[in-house]
């Protein structure tokens, strides 16, 4: 049995014949993170940037979003969308943008907070969570397993839809992780993702074809 | 020549004469060419991103000890066991034993190159285990009993009319030309197969020493589903994916997606930090995470070679390789194919045996031209070319470079040689390519190069 100690001594042993390109390794690295941010796709810096940068990208990804002028108008414009696609059970967890948008709709609620049965999941419609950010450089959707109902809300119904708030909107995924290190420190949940479109494949001949896996449909609806 | 260089010899000769082959693989990677380029220049600064990235990664492995200790330290605070395996067979003899020590009878995996380099499927079904790919294209090559034929469109070399059949005939589906009706048709089988998996399987991108979590890149949300349905988790990583910091990945990741896949970012670019934790509603009870050395650590203590191991496994340097291009990825016989692979396989499973992969290059140096990591594979293939031949050459290749050498160093050799070679070529055209020409192994698929009617020297001597 290979242990931890045996497994650092062979990588120290190999490390040892220092490689030509390492003699400044740590000062080059530092560099490099320094610039991170100039080699970059652009971020944005002001709300109306990052605004067009996060639409431009969702139109490619096939994201539908929707800027939205409050918790108010996200309720109708998610009533609308059960009506229009006839939901009869859809999932959710608590908060203060999907508690009350989700009792308004008048299906059956799944809630994923606490225990909950798979197969329930399995059959809803649509899941509906907020999230930690939206960025904008990438057209991302950033969760955690902690903050958005768990790890399997957000992939396992056919439609995946976020509720968020604008001041959540970020511009690069350098400040993501830096939102995330202030929001968690130590104390992590056991799953971060960032979610880039709905699930996607392009397998069969490079055809893109969605919901290969995971939601068919993303939409963010943002006030 | 070895078994595998005649198998490489003789499957590409039969390939490159695949019109239909080479319109599949033209075709998927036109579009992706397309798409890699818009990606790459939404970048401020795409060589600038290249230089960082390599930087990044340089540092990652120099200070690998330092950073598996770390990865190892943070993992396990939070419940996550850790194992560590030094080859393949105990890296599968651990997963087994964890499959063993749950009952587990069937598991899903989502997409791993490392889990293919260790044969684990294999592993896991000689214990019985029914192990069933989850990755789309990745299926659909399991379905087939093949290897995938890229490393990251282990499907590309097939046509949806095959793709129909195939399922058709195993899974009982109705013939279909739409890949969206197919698509639909995996989605529906594994996502039965997910609801009663015991144990999910993952490989990993990148880890993150400073946070201590693993990373896992993917479109299609099967590897987030293998994270979170079964009861038991299991990553197997390659120990040279651990970088630094977090948040070096808010540039590894765009490079991945973009040189790999022609996207800006992929679809689900998920951390995992450990087991599920209290608080959290769902997500595997246990979490195991086994780190692969399988002779990494001879590319690691190979200053020369060292640098292979920035590898982020985009498979950009298959894209643009003329040779992949042509003779395709089964053809190599390797897990690993293309230049990354013709560099790397001799280190991780012996010169002698796969040396031949480094003549698999016309030495164009595309490879190294779009390498995120800026790798240089053109000029390692010839590092292991040089290799090669002190370990493994063959006598009248050494004979042959011998003579030329005599021959070049000496005016009168080289005179002979070359009226010789002049008035020879007029008598060779009339053999050139046929059985007796001794120059056959060119001339049967090229034009011999002839002569000019007088040498530069005679040329110049006349012209005044």
């Amino acid at each position: 049995m290979t242990d931890r100690a045996e497994m650092l001594s062979r990588i120290r042993a190999a490390l040892s014949t220092p490689a030509a390109d390492e003699a400044d390794a740590d000062a080059r690295a530092d560099a490099a993170r320094a610039t991170v941010r100039d080699v970059l796709p652009p971020a944005g810096e002001t709300f109306d940037e990052k605004l067009a940068l996060f639409r431009l990208h969702s139109k490619d990804l096939k994201t539908d979003f929707h800027l939205l002028g409050g918790p108010d108008e996200i309720a109708a414009r998610l009533k609308d969308l059960a009506t229009a696609e006839g939901w009869k059970k859809i999932a959710l967890h608590g908060g203060e943008l999907t508690d009350p948008a989700c009792a308004a709709l008048g299906a059956e609620l799944v809630r994923t907070d606490g225990p909950y049965d798979q197969a329930e999941l399995e059959g809803c419609d649509a899941g509906v969570t907020r999230c930690d950010a939206l960025v904008a450089q990438t057209g991302s959707v950033l969760v955690t397993s902690l903050s958005a109902g768990g790890r399997a809300l957000t992939v396992l119904p056919p439609h995946h839809v976020v509720l968020a708030r604008r001041d959540q909107l970020v511009g690069g995924l350098d400040e993501a992780f830096a939102m995330l290190a202030e929001k968690y420190a130590d104390d992590w949940p056991s799953m971060i993702s960032f979610i880039t479109g709905p699930s996607r494949t392009g397998d069969i001949e490079r055809i893109l074809v969605l919901g290969a896996h995971g939601p068919k449909k993303l939409t963010v609806l943002c006030a | 020549m070895t078994t595998a260089a005649k198998q490489f010899k003789r499957q590409a000769a039969a390939i490159t004469k695949d019109l239909r082959h080479r319109d599949l693989v033209e075709t998927a990677l036109t579009n992706y060419e397309a798409s890699r380029d818009q990606k790459t220049g939404l970048f401020a600064d795409w060589q600038g991103a290249r230089d960082a990235a390599a930087a990044i990664k340089t540092q990652a492995i120099a200070r690998l000890d330092e950073h598996i200790e770390r990865l190892v330290k943070h993992l396990e605070a939070r419940g996550t066991k850790v194992h560590f395996a030094a080859d393949g067979a105990e890296a599968c003899r651990i997963v087994k034993d964890i499959a063993a020590g749950h009952g587990v009878k069937a598991a899903v995996k989502s997409k791993s190159m490392t889990t293919e380099e260790i044969h684990l499927n294999d592993a896991l079904a000689g214990a019985g285990v029914e192990v069933v790919e989850s990755d789309l294209g990745e299926f659909i090559v399991q379905l087939r009993g093949e290897g995938p034929y890229h490393i990251v469109f282990p499907a590309m070399h097939l046509k949806r009319d095959e793709i129909s059949r195939l399922f058709h005939d195993k899974l009982d589906s109705e013939e279909t030309d739409s890949p969206e009706e197919l698509t639909m048709i995996a989605r529906r089988e594994l996502r039965r197969r997910f609801c009663r998996a015991d144990m999910g399987i993952t490989g990993a991108n990148f880890a993150v020493a400073e946070t201590g979590m693993v990373a896992i890149t993917e479109n299609e949300g099967n590897a987030r589903l293998t994270a979170a349905l079964p009861k038991v988790m299991v990553t197997l990583l390659g120990i040279e994916k651990v970088v630094g910091r977090m948040a070096d990945l808010a540039l590894l990741w765009p490079m991945l997606a973009s040189v790999g896949a022609g996207q800006l970012l992929s679809g689900y670019n998920t951390l995992y930090a450990g087991p599920r934790r209290e608080g959290e509603s769902d997500g595997p009870e246990e979490f195991h995470v086994v780190l692969l050395d399988n002779r990494r650590t001879a590319l690691l203590a190979d200053p020369e070679l060292r640098d292979t191991l920035r590898c982020i496994r985009c498979g950009g340097c298959l894209n643009v390789c003329p040779i992949y291009r042509h003779v395709g990825g089964h053809t190599y016989g390797t897990t690993y194919s293309g230049p990354i692979g013709a560099v790397i396989t001799p280190h991780l499973r012996g010169i002698a045996e796969f040396q031949h992969l480094s003549f698999a290059s016309s030495l164009c140096g595309a490879c190294g031209e779009i390498c995120p990591v800026r790798i240089p594979l053109h000029r390692h293939m010839l590092t292991n070319r040089r290799r090669g031949a002190k370990v493994a050459g063959v006598w009248w290749q050494k004979l042959a470079f011998k003579m030329f050498n005599l021959v070049a160093g000496s005016r009168l050799l080289w005179k002979i040689i070359t009226v010789g070679g002049r008035i020879g070529q007029v008598p060779h055209r009339l053999i050139a390519g046929s059985i007796i020409d001794p120059a056959r192994c060119w001339t049967k698929t090229r034009k011999a190069p002839r002569f000019a009617k007088q040498s530069f020297k005679t040329w110049w001597r006349k012209r005044a």
